[in-house]
């Protein structure tokens, strides 16, 4: 009986010993993708407009969409910088001819516009229907996309008010995409033959180890009066060591005269309200003490410091949404949260939105 | 230099703003020419009337019988310490509260989409603890079920794979793994500073990048496991499964030499959710934005798929108004993290200056430190073994006299590319790339001993 276990055993060990000298059998590791899965996940548009599925959208349509999906974030006009770097502006009908935008050599233009750089439609149409809107990624229908890509176009000159956008003209509207000739793959970054780059670096330093250069001249450092834009670099240096960080509180040459005591963690993010506030995406638009889109939640709780339905009238206002308070060019939406977490929040804020 | 009335060595006080910006130029130009007694007499004049130390280190007496610190036991020597497992999973210490990822002001309008910076100026070594790694996000990060993530392989037709394939995470991990360290670092590190000084410190010039061990699977392997057709799939995308679901083409060239890795592993325990959990693209030596985190998809495909952050962002503006697209290495750099800009220097004397060095395009071979604003050089120590692709540590001695320096690192690759000064950089890309700066980084160390942020003619 013990004998027959033992060849048993060593049988098994011999067919193990074979799979691993074979090495690139992966037995039982993975499965044939479904027709569905593919199509599920594979949504890809390449420039070619290989992906691109069928469908059509018009600019009038794309107008409805985005006036209520895309504006409050980007402008009616594609042109707000508020939320993101601005769609539309800065090309030109002679760049529509071109396919180069003409403003990308001007340095005293401020910024730079997606439809200044997009050179493929492809993508746009694969962006707009992978990640938008910013907070409802993948919930545009097909013809929307279309209808939305449209309407950027229009607001850009590329296309006419009655224009219809749809995959069997897609390749006739990239012929018209401002800086469609506006890119280039002649460089040494790409680390493969694939584009026919250099693949060798395009600046190259000096190895000189003495008496090199002139006098060093100092062109820029930061200006005085941006000495804390980033806080008190006293308190992001570690308290022992070979340095400390100066208390950019005060001047120059001052700066560590006091030293930095050590403080124990306070991450500002164990809050329950304030955790709350991130899962629920309020932080798109409010941060805890910098004015972001809305007021931060310390400024909001300056403002209703001592009201006394303070809690009743912030639940409210976080689940009814709400403008005009701050003077800020959007209003809150309504929140779609249950009234136990906004009254969680709203306690919190109250209370002065601690850490 | 001066000296305080006690002997002690520590500098003075020096008054708000005694020596301004012409002022230390002159103070260069004298010492070249050799006249010290011009320094001094400067220094003397600014300091005359003060004596108020510049109490800033610990203070280490050696008056009366000793240390109180020594002479006194404190209650961590005559007490009980704390359990094990009073933490299932550690923490820093609470004295190291300040060293910590920040945001920089201003620089992006939403927190979801943004960026936090390592704190480089607190490192040591090469490793970046898994909490202080930089983050960026598109969208805003996840923390995904495991047991509920798939990772799809297909092709961009049909006959580009034999096999398009599903895995679920314990599948992946059954697969044959390796584990390499490797630099990952943004391509617009350091992108604030292509025309002028705009940050403060090394966090935020120089904080999108950190260095882990990665653990995974050759992305090859996987595409093996499929049947990719080589001849005809050139290029590879890759896509996660965020909001975003970012995309990014893959160089070919990386996967083919195994480097390109599936990684559910970051120093020995599971990626962090903000650096992808449970799975993340490694490519090494390329930008940050192509290791896809939260990765849900391969596809092998013949065409380069012109993504977004291949079109609109992560191009390069050169002079005359093309952009380079599809510019992925991240080039050979240094900085120099200790002594670094927004520090304050406690004393003169010894220093070790220390600082990180890399290239993507391989090992760093050497690191050459100036403390004198570029005019001399001296190569500086690299500890441990320069691994490819990799964070290098340097360090070199220093002593500091008190008088303003202008410290400088420059490092150069096993390929021999060595790293430019902006002027260098400059003359060939402009100033509105965003991306891709590599430039050599100075600090100017002020003869109070606070450091800043500079750039030289």
């Amino acid at each position: 009986m013990s004998s027959w276990r033992e060849l048993a055993v060593l049988a098994a060990l011999t067919v193990s010993g074979a799979s691993l000298a074979q090495g690139t059998v992966y037995d039982g590791i993975g499965r044939p993708a479904t027709a569905g899965e593919i199509a599920a996940w594979d949504i890809d548009v390449r420039p070619d407009f290989k992906g691109l599925p069928k469908g059509s959208g018009s600019v009038a349509r794309g107008q409805g969409v985005w006036e209520s999906k895309c504006a409050s974030c980007h402008g009616i006009f594609g042109e707000s910088g508020e939320v993101f770097n601005p769609l539309v502006g800065g090309t030109t009908q002679a760049d529509v001819e071109a396919g180069r935008v003409a403003r990308l050599t001007d340095s005293s233009f401020p910024g730079r516009t997606t439809l200044m750089k997009a050179a493929h439609l492809s993508t746009l149409w694969d962006y707009i229907n992978r990640a938008m809107p910013w907070d409802n990624p993948k919930s545009l229908a097909t013809e929307e996309v279309y209808a939305v890509t449209a309407y950027l176009l229009n607001l850009g000159g590329v296309v006419p008010d009655d224009f219809v956008l749809s995959d069997r003209n897609a390749a006739e509207v990239q012929q018209r995409m401002p800086n469609r000739k506006g890119l280039t793959t002649q460089h040494g970054l790409w680390p493969g033959p694939e584009f026919g780059g250099t693949g060798k670096p395009d600046v190259q330093g000096s190895g000189c180890m003495r008496n090199c250069g002139g006098e060093p001249r100092l062109a820029s450092s930061l200006p005085e009066f941006a000495r804390d834009a980033h806080g008190n670099l006293a308190d992001q240096n570690r308290t022992v060591g070979a340095q400390r960080g100066a208390d950019t509180t005060r001047p120059d040459a001052a700066a560590k005269s006091a030293p930095v005591p050590a403080r124990a963690a306070a991450n500002g993010t164990g809050n329950a309200a304030f955790a709350l506030t991130s899962s629920n995406a309020c932080t798109a638009c409010h941060s805890l003490d910098s004015k972001g889109l809305g007021p931060s939640f310390r400024q909001i709780a300056q403002k209703y410091a001592g009201r006394a339905d303070g809690v009743d009238y912030l639940t409210g206002k976080i689940r009814s949404g709400g403008g005009g308070v701050w003077g800020g060019a959007m209003a809150m939406p309504p929140q779609a949260l249950p009234e136990a977490d906004a009254r969680t929040i709203a306690a919190w804020l109250a209370a002065g939105a601690p850490k | 230099m001066i000296r305080d009335p006690n002997g002690s060595g520590r500098l003075l006080k020096a008054p708000e703003n005694f020596l301004d910006r012409e002022g230390i130029r002159r103070v260069f130009a004298e010492a070249k020419a050799g006249r010290r007694d011009f320094i001094r007499g400067a220094f003397a004049a600014a300091a005359a009337g003060l004596a108020t130390p510049l109490a800033t280190s610990q203070s280490n007496p050696v008056a009366g019988d000793g240390d109180p610190n020594i002479l006194t036991l404190p209650a961590h020597s005559r007490g009980l310490g704390q359990p094990v497992v009073t933490d299932g999973y550690g923490r820093p210490s609470r004295f190291e509260a300040n060293v910590q990822r920040r945001r920089s002001p201003g620089l992006t309008q939403t927190a979801q989409a943004s960026v936090s910076f390592a704190p480089l100026q607190s490192l040591f070594g090469i490793v970046t603890p898994s909490g202080l790694h930089f983050e960026r996000h598109h969208q805003g990060w996840w923390d995904i079920d495991p047991s509920k993530h798939r990772l799809m392989v297909n092709g961009s037709d049909e006959k580009m794979l034999r096999k398009p394939m599903v895995f679920t995470l314990d599948e992946i991990m059954r697969l044959p793994s390796v584990s390499r360290f490797h630099f990952i670092e943004c391509g617009a590190n350091t992108g604030m500073e292509w025309g002028n000084v705009a940050v403060p410190t090394c966090q935020y010039s120089h904080g999108m990048i950190s260095c882990s061990e990665f653990t995974g699977v050759p992305l090859k392997i996987l595409l093996d496991l499929c049947g990719a057709d080589w001849k005809r799939g050139r290029f590879v995308l890759a896509e996660g499964a965020d909001g975003s679901s970012m995309t990014r083409t893959i160089p070919r060239s990386l996967i083919d030499s195994g480097e390109v890795l599936v990684a559910y592993g970051q120093n020995g325990e599971m990626l962090r959710p903000e650096n992808g959990y449970p799975l993340r693209l490694v490519v090494p030596g390329v930008q940050g934005v192509s290791w896809v985190k939260y990765l849900r998809r391969i596809e092998l495909g013949d065409q380069p798929y012109g993504a977004k952050d291949e079109v609109i962002h992560y191009i390069d503006l050169m002079p005359g108004g093309l952009h380079r697209q599809y510019s992925s290495l991240q080039e050979v750099k240094s900085v120099v993290t200790t002594p670094s800009g927004g520090q304050v220097l406690l004393d003169k004397g010894y220093y070790n200056v220390s600082g990180l060095a890399w290239s993507g395009r391989g090992k760093v071979k050497k690191v050459d430190v100036s403390v004198d604003g570029g005019r001399n050089w001296r190569q500086a120590r690299l500890e441990g073994m320069a691994m490819s692709k990799c964070l290098t540590r340097f360090n070199i001695d220093w002593t500091w006299d008190g008088k303003p320096a202008l410290v400088m690192s420059r490092a150069t690759d096993e390929t021999g590319h060595v790293q430019s000064n902006y002027s260098q950089l400059r003359a060939v890309r402009g100033s509105r790339s965003i991306y891709h700066n590599n430039a050599i980084q100075t600090w100017l160390v002020e003869e109070s001993g606070e450091v800043r942020n500079v750039q030289l003619a």
